[in-house]
C-alpha cells in the first residue's frame, strides 16, 4: 500500500469516527423518541408535542422574536460593515473584537447586566412590562447573534468591490441611501440571508435570556418539558434539530442558486 | 478660461505629497491623456476631478462652475473604471438606465435613451443580460454607455482598457475615440500605456512624481520630449553618453566617433559630458556606406530581437548601446550577433537632452 492510499484510508477513518460521534447520539435520541407506546415504535411523542398549545405558542413567540432580531440585526450590521469597509478600514479590528465579545461572554452575564441596567426602578425600565421586556429580549438576541450576522455580512461585502461600486453609483448621481438600497443590499443578499438563518437557529433554541427575563419562548418550554416528561423532550430535540438544519439547508440552497446563476 | 480648468491643484496624504501643483486647461471636446508610471499621481488627479478625493489646495472648474467643494453626485461627470464596476444585480439595460433613474427622468425618456446608448455601443441584443454573462470587452462598452447615458459634461476614463486582452484593447480604443469625437465630449483618459495615449489623444500630459513634465500633442511629445524622463518614458529610446567637442558647431564625441546633434540645447562646455537620445526607427544599418551629411558610428551587433513586422537590433558602440528597428524582410537574413556594423542617422534625429 503506497503512502497516498494510506493517507486516504486515514482520512476515511477520521471522517467515519467524526460522523459517528455526531450521528450515534442523534439516532439514539430519535429511537428513544419513538418509544412512547410500549412494545412498538410510534410518532406518539411527536403528536403529543405538536398538539400541545404551549408548543405552538412558544414556537410562534420565538419565531416572531427571531424575525424582529433579524430585522434589527440587519439594520444595525449592514450599514456598519459597509461603512467600515468603505471609509473606516482602520476600525475593522476593533469592530471585529466587539462583535466577537458575545462568543466569549456567557449569556448569563449579559442578561444579569441587562437586569441591573434596565430593571423596573432604573432610568430605562425596560423590564417594567411585557412588551418592553420583549424588546429587551430582542436586543439581547441581536447581541448574541452579532458574531454570526456581522461575519456573514462582512464576508459578503469583501466578496464585492464595495468601494468601486459605491463610486460608480455616486458618479451617476446617486446618494448614499440609494446606493445602499439599490446596489449594496442586493449584492450582499445571500450573505444577509446566511446571517439571518443563523440568527433564526440561535434564537429558536435560546434558553438563558428568555428564561431569566421570564418570557414564554421555545427554549424555556424545551427545558420545562425536559424536566417533566420522558419521551417528548427527545421528540422536541429532534424537531429543534430539524428546524436548525432546515435553516442551514436554506442557506446552502439560496447560496448555490446564486452561484449557479453567476456561473 | 478653458472648459475644464484644473488650477494649481495639490494633494497630500499624511506626509506624502502625491500631486504637486497640477495646472491644466482642457478645451471643450478635447481628448486629454494623463500618462505616467504607477504612482505618478495621474489617477489621483482624475479622482479629484471626479470628486472622490478632495484637493489639499487648488480649484477645479467645469464649464465656469467651481466644483471643488461639490460631491461626486453633484458634478455631472461620467466615469469608466478599470474594473468595469457594473452593478452585478442589474441587467445591462438597468445598468445603463441607473443614472437616468436616479435623476428621475420620465420612463419613456429612459427607455429611449437606453436603447440609443445600447445601439451606440452595438450591443442592443445584450440588454437583458447580466454583467457576468458578458465578456470583458462587452462589459467595458456597457460601462461606457452607462457613463454617457446621463449626458455628463466631462467623461473620465480610468485605465479602462488595462483589464482587456491585447486585440480587444486596440479595437476598443478606436471605438472609444470614435464615440468621443462623435459626441464631442470633453474627456480625460488615464493610462500608463504610451501607445494608447499616443494613438487616442489630442494632447498628452506626461506626469512624473506628482508633477507635469510635458503637455503636448502626441507628435510633439514623441518627437520633441522636453525632459529626459519624457524621452525615456514615451517610446523606445537609446540614451547615449557623449562628450561635447564644439557646442557652436553642435559636435559631440560618442566613443571614438564624432557626430553632429541637430536638436536640443547644448549647455555644456567643450570637454564636458552630455546625454543624447536617438529613436530606434531613426537609426539604420549603413554597411559602411552612410549618406553624405549623416552621422556614422561603428559597432558590433549585441542582440537581435524578432518582433514580427519589425526586427530590433542592438548595436554595442563601446560604452553605449544603440537600438535600431528595421522592417522584417523575409528575403534578408538578420545579422549575426558579434558582426561588425556601421549605424547611420541624420543630425536632425539626434536630440540633446535637457539636464543631462
Amino acid at each position: 500500500m503506497n503512502p497516498a492510499q494510506q493517507s486516504k484510508i486515514g482520512a476515511w477513518i477520521a471522517f467515519i469516527l467524526g460522523a459517528l460521534y455526531f450521528i450515534v447520539p442523534l439516532i439514539g435520541t430519535f429511537e428513544f423518541s419513538l418509544r412512547l407506546k410500549r412494545d412498538e415504535y410510534s410518532f406518539e411523542a411527536y403528536r403529543v408535542v405538536l398538539t400541545d398549545p404551549n408548543f405552538l405558542s412558544s414556537f410562534g413567540y420565538s419565531t416572531l422574536m427571531a424575525l424582529i432580531t433579524i430585522v434589527i440585526g440587519v439594520v444595525l450590521v449592514v450599514p456598519t460593515a459597509y461603512w467600515i469597509q468603505l471609509r473606516l478600514p482602520k476600525l475593522r479590528p476593533l469592530v471585529e473584537f466587539i462583535t466577537l465579545l458575545p462568543l466569549v461572554m456567557p449569556a448569563i452575564i449579559i442578561v444579569f447586566g441587562y437586569l441591573r441596567l434596565y430593571n423596573s426602578s432604573s432610568w430605562i425600565p425596560l423590564t417594567a412590562n411585557a412588551r418592553s421586556t420583549d424588546l429587551l429580549l430582542a436586543f439581547s438576541y441581536v447581541t448574541l447573534a452579532l458574531p454570526y450576522m456581522y461575519r456573514a455580512v462582512e464576508t459578503g461585502m469583501r466578496a464585492i468591490d464595495v468601494r468601486t461600486l459605491t463610486e460608480a453609483g455616486e458618479i451617476l448621481g446617486a446618494g448614499m441611501p440609494t446606493i445602499l438600497m439599490k446596489v449594496i443590499f442586493p449584492n450582499v443578499r445571500v450573505a444577509i440571508l446566511s446571517g439571518a438563518f443563523l440568527t433564526f437557529a440561535i434564537v429558536i433554541g435560546e434558553f438563558t435570556m428568555a428564561s431569566l427575563l421570564n418570557r414564554p419562548a421555545f427554549g424555556p418550554y424545551l427545558q420545562l418539558i425536559g424536566a417533566n416528561r420522558a419521551y417528548e423532550p427527545s421528540a422536541l430535540a429532534i424537531i429543534a434539530f430539524l428546524v436548525t438544519w432546515a435553516c442551514m439547508g436554506l442557506i446552502n440552497v439560496v447560496g448555490s442558486a446564486k452561484q449557479t446563476k453567476r456561473a | 478660461m478653458a472648459f475644464l480648468q484644473i488650477s494649481d491643484v495639490r494633494k497630500q496624504f499624511a506626509q506624502n505629497v502625491v500631486v504637486k501643483g497640477f495646472d491644466l486647461g482642457i478645451e471643450q471636446g478635447e481628448f486629454i491623456s494623463l500618462l505616467g508610471p504607477s504612482g505618478c499621481g495621474k489617477t489621483t488627479v482624475l479622482r479629484m476631478v471626479a470628486g472622490f478625493e478632495d484637493p489639499t489646495a487648488g480649484r477645479i472648474i467645469i464649464d465656469g462652475k467651481d466644483v471643488t467643494p461639490l460631491r461626486p453626485n453633484q458634478r455631472n461627470v461620467g466615469m469608466v473604471f478599470q474594473a468595469y464596476a457594473l452593478f452585478p444585480n442589474m441587467t445591462v439595460a438597468d445598468n445603463v438606465a441607473f443614472g437616468l433613474k436616479v435623476a428621475k427622468r420620465p420612463d419613456a425618456e429612459i427607455k429611449a435613451r437606453v436603447a440609443e446608448m445600447l445601439e451606440m455601443i452595438k450591443l442592443p441584443h445584450l440588454a437583458d443580460r447580466y454583467p457576468y454573462q458578458c465578456s470583458g470587452g462587452q462589459q467595458q462598452r456597457v460601462a461606457l454607455a452607462r457613463a454617457l447615458a446621463h449626458k455628463p459634461k466631462v467623461l473620465l476614463l480610468d485605465e479602462p482598457l488595462s483589464a482587456l486582452d491585447a486585440k480587444i484593447r486596440v479595437s476598443l480604443r478606436e471605438e472609444i475615440r470614435a464615440l468621443q469625437r462623435e459626441l464631442g465630449i470633453t474627456t480625460i483618459f488615464v493610462t500608463h500605456d504610451q501607445e494608447e495615449a499616443l494613438s487616442m489623444s489630442d494632447r498628452i500630459v506626461v506626469m512624473n512624481e506628482g508633477r507635469v513634465d510635458q503637455v503636448g500633442s502626441p507628435f510633439e511629445i514623441y518627437n520633441n520630449p522636453a525632459t529626459k524622463f519624457v524621452a525615456s518614458f514615451v517610446g523606445t529610446l537609446s540614451i547615449l553618453k557623449g562628450k561635447v567637442l564644439d557646442p557652436s558647431a553642435r559636435r559631440i564625441q560618442i566613443g571614438q566617433h564624432e557626430i553632429v546633434a541637430g536638436r536640443g540645447a547644448i549647455n555644456a562646455r567643450p570637454g564636458e559630458e552630455c546625454t543624447i537620445a536617438l529613436r530606434p526607427e531613426a537609426a539604420k544599418l549603413a554597411n559602411g556606406q552612410a549618406l553624405n551629411g549623416h552621422n556614422k558610428v561603428g559597432g558590433t551587433i549585441e542582440d537581435v530581437h524578432f518582433l514580427g513586422s519589425v526586427v530590433r537590433i542592438k548595436v554595442r558602440v563601446q560604452d553605449n548601446a544603440i537600438a535600431l528597428d528595421t522592417f522584417n524582410d523575409p528575403s534578408a537574413v538578420p545579422p549575426e550577433r558579434g558582426a561588425p556594423v556601421t549605424v547611420s542617422f541624420t543630425p536632425a534625429d539626434v536630440l540633446v537632452l535637457e539636464g543631462a
